[in-house]
């Protein structure tokens, strides 16, 4: 049971109160990156929790064999073979979400939370609260990413996922979309403004 | 006087904790001092107080900018009666109608800015910090007349949240207010900021200057028309296509943002702002030699894929929001330098960028704004540098010595 308890924490923490991106601020450069629209944020989501899941079971199983000074190496040899895998996958089944990515997939490699989470969880943990750890992290990573794509596709664009949600009378009548929503800065002001409402609701995380 | 003094003191207890009106005790403190001199003095020690508080600073800049704003008016009506091919320019008709196109956009901003303040202040049970005051009325005279006020409130709202109240409130924002809410603005309805159709009125207003646009007309400003500009030669142009003169583009009937562009009602708010010794006259110098320097530099190798090199640096300086932003943005005392050698060279690099953007750059035909936005950036920097060379050399000189 405490250790069914344990796992939960380990799988839910990562949601709100030790969030990897508004918390510990990492991965923000995919964050602004590709979260002008909605559907290549939820891809990558989707990819990073793939990925961080099955390194971290990976790296966790082998954590007793890696030579200390080389596990950096071994970590990245993991993560880029996962990668690659997860980059043929949507070549293969969503090729112009893959293509609006471009780049972005393959530097999931350098994504600063996959190697914060193997570091620090995988490297001392056991295979399934490793996994775990793995999807809540992915689960937070998105899901942030989704907050931020919906925002700035809904104002910068007027669309969800693709479709037109602001109606064409509204346009007649001077309604403008907001090009600063397209730009990479806005994700920063938007990512801002989560973390802000977030601190405003959990005053221990407030410095 | 006395009647309004005697009224804020009887109506005053309902405004103190308990009374009922206590949610609005930010906005009568704010009155209160705007009307009189507080009367409150210091508990302990020893201190002198300035009579020139920030408020009256403010006031004296608003004063400033008068010149502006009026011309601002005229300029508007008169670029209207140009386009509807008038050749009579009935003065009163022209204010009027310059007046009642600007007024809209003045209640706007100064409403949603001092709005959003009001509630800050209240929130944080603070004094009503009296910094819209000026930004209030640069908004308006920094963007085209004919932006949609729904954008002028969006913007205003978000560059008063996002710039000032969450560093701290007045005194406290590292970037211009004013400047921010023209950026985001620019570069979030870039349609309605630039372009040949928002610079000049064309619609009637109250049965005020009825009358269909000429053909041939054109509400590119001047720098717009040299952005788009090919071939070797220039020539500029007012709405209804007659050739432009130095001295037109000094008075500054030509179209542009509101309050922009006249360089001599610009001139006259500078020797407001220096004969009280509101603004630093280090700035305002510096910004113009920056900007004659670079315009120099320019002009020496004109281009025709750069057109605005064409341009002599005495155009340079009066065409566009230049000018404007030397007098009135540059030398804002909270994001400038504050640092004296620091003043010459914030000051001298804005004037570089700007004409640096303007002329080398043809997707922003005016370079101004983000001269002072990125300088902005750097003046605490420039600061931080002077004061360790300072450092360093007094401890040179204390070396020697012993």
């Amino acid at each position: 049971m405490a250790s069914n308890n344990k796992n939960l924490i380990t799988l839910l923490n990562p949601l709100s109160k030790d969030n990897p991106v508004i918390v510990q601020i990492l991965g923000i450069c995919s964050c602004l990156a590709v979260t002008a629209k909605l559907e290549p944020a939820f891809v990558m989501g989707i990819s990073v929790i793939a990925v961080l899941a099955f390194s971290n079971v990976i790296i966790s199983l082998l954590r007793n064999t890696i030579p200390t000074n080389i596990r950096i190496i071994v970590q990245l040899v993991v993560v880029a073979g996962l990668v690659v895998i997860v980059n043929q996958l949507l070549m293969a089944y969503q090729y112009d979400v893959s293509k609006q990515l471009s780049v972005f997939i393959g530097l999931i490699v350098t994504n600063c939370i996959l190697m914060g989470r193997l570091e620090a969880f995988a490297m001392g943990n056991k295979p399934w609260p490793s996994f775990l750890d793995g999807i809540g992290n992915g689960v937070g990573y998105a899901l942030i990413l989704v907050i931020v794509a919906f925002v700035r596709e809904l104002l910068g664009s007027g669309t969800i996922w693709g479709f037109q949600v602001i109606p064409d009378s509204w346009y007649e009548h001077g309604y403008a979309n907001n090009g600063l929503m397209i730009l990479p800065p806005m994700a920063l002001i938007v990512v801002g403004c989560i973390i802000w409402i977030h601190r405003s609701y959990n005053k221990e995380l407030q410095e | 006087m006395k009647s309004l003094r005697k009224y804020l003191d009887r109506i005053k207890p309902q405004f103190e904790p308990g009374g009922r009106l206590h949610a609005f005790q930010s906005v009568f403190d704010g009155f209160e001092t705007f009307l009189f001199t507080p009367t409150t003095t210091s508990r302990s020690g020893v201190s002198i107080h300035d009579s020139l508080d920030s408020k009256r600073v403010m006031i004296i800049v608003v004063l400033a900018l008068v010149p502006c704003l009026l011309f601002g008016m005229y300029n508007v009506g008169y670029q209207h009666w140009l386009s509807i091919g008038e050749t009579q320019f009935p003065f009163w008709q022209l204010m009027a109608y310059g007046f009642l196109a600007l007024l809209p956009r003045l209640l706007v901003s100064y409403i949603v800015g001092l709005g959003i303040e009001f509630v800050v202040a209240q929130w944080r049970k603070e004094e009503i910090q009296e910094g819209f005051l000026v930004s209030g009325i640069l908004i308006p005279l920094i963007c085209p007349i004919e932006i949609p006020l729904w954008m002028l409130a969006v913007a205003t709202a978000f560059s008063v949240i996002f710039v000032k109240e969450i560093f701290g409130g007045t005194g406290y924002n590292i970037f211009n207010v004013a400047l921010v809410t023209r950026a985001v603005l620019f570069f979030g309805y870039p349609s309605k900021m630039s372009g040949d159709s928002v610079f000049v009125s064309t619609g009637s207003i109250c049965g005020l200057g009825e009358g269909a646009v000429v053909d041939g007309f054109s509400g590119a400003t001047p720098l717009g028309q040299i952005a788009s500009n090919t071939g070797d030669t220039l020539t500029l142009t007012n709405v209804i296509g007659e050739p432009l003169s130095l001295w037109d583009m000094f008075v500054g009937l030509i179209p542009g943002s509101v309050g922009e562009t006249s360089t001599l009602c610009i001139l006259i708010g500078a020797a407001i702002l220096l004969a009280t010794g509101i603004a630093s006259w280090r700035i305002m110098l510096s910004v113009f030699a920056g900007g004659f320097v670079m315009a120099a530099i320019a002009h020496a190798c004109p281009s025709a894929s750069y057109p605005a090199s064409m341009l002599t640096p005495l155009q340079q300086l009066t065409l566009g929001g230049f000018a404007f932003a030397a007098v009135y943005m540059a030398t804002d005392p909270v994001t400038a330098s504050r640092t004296n050698p620091g003043k010459y060279i914030y000051g001298f690099l804005i004037g570089v960028i700007a004409v640096l953007i303007r002329t080398y750059n043809n997707g922003y035909p005016e370079g101004a704004m983000l001269a002072v936005l990125l300088m902005n950036a750097f003046a605490p920097l420039i600061d931080y540098t002077v004061v360790q060379s300072n450092i360093r050399r007094r401890l040179r000189r204390l070396k020697t010595k012993v």
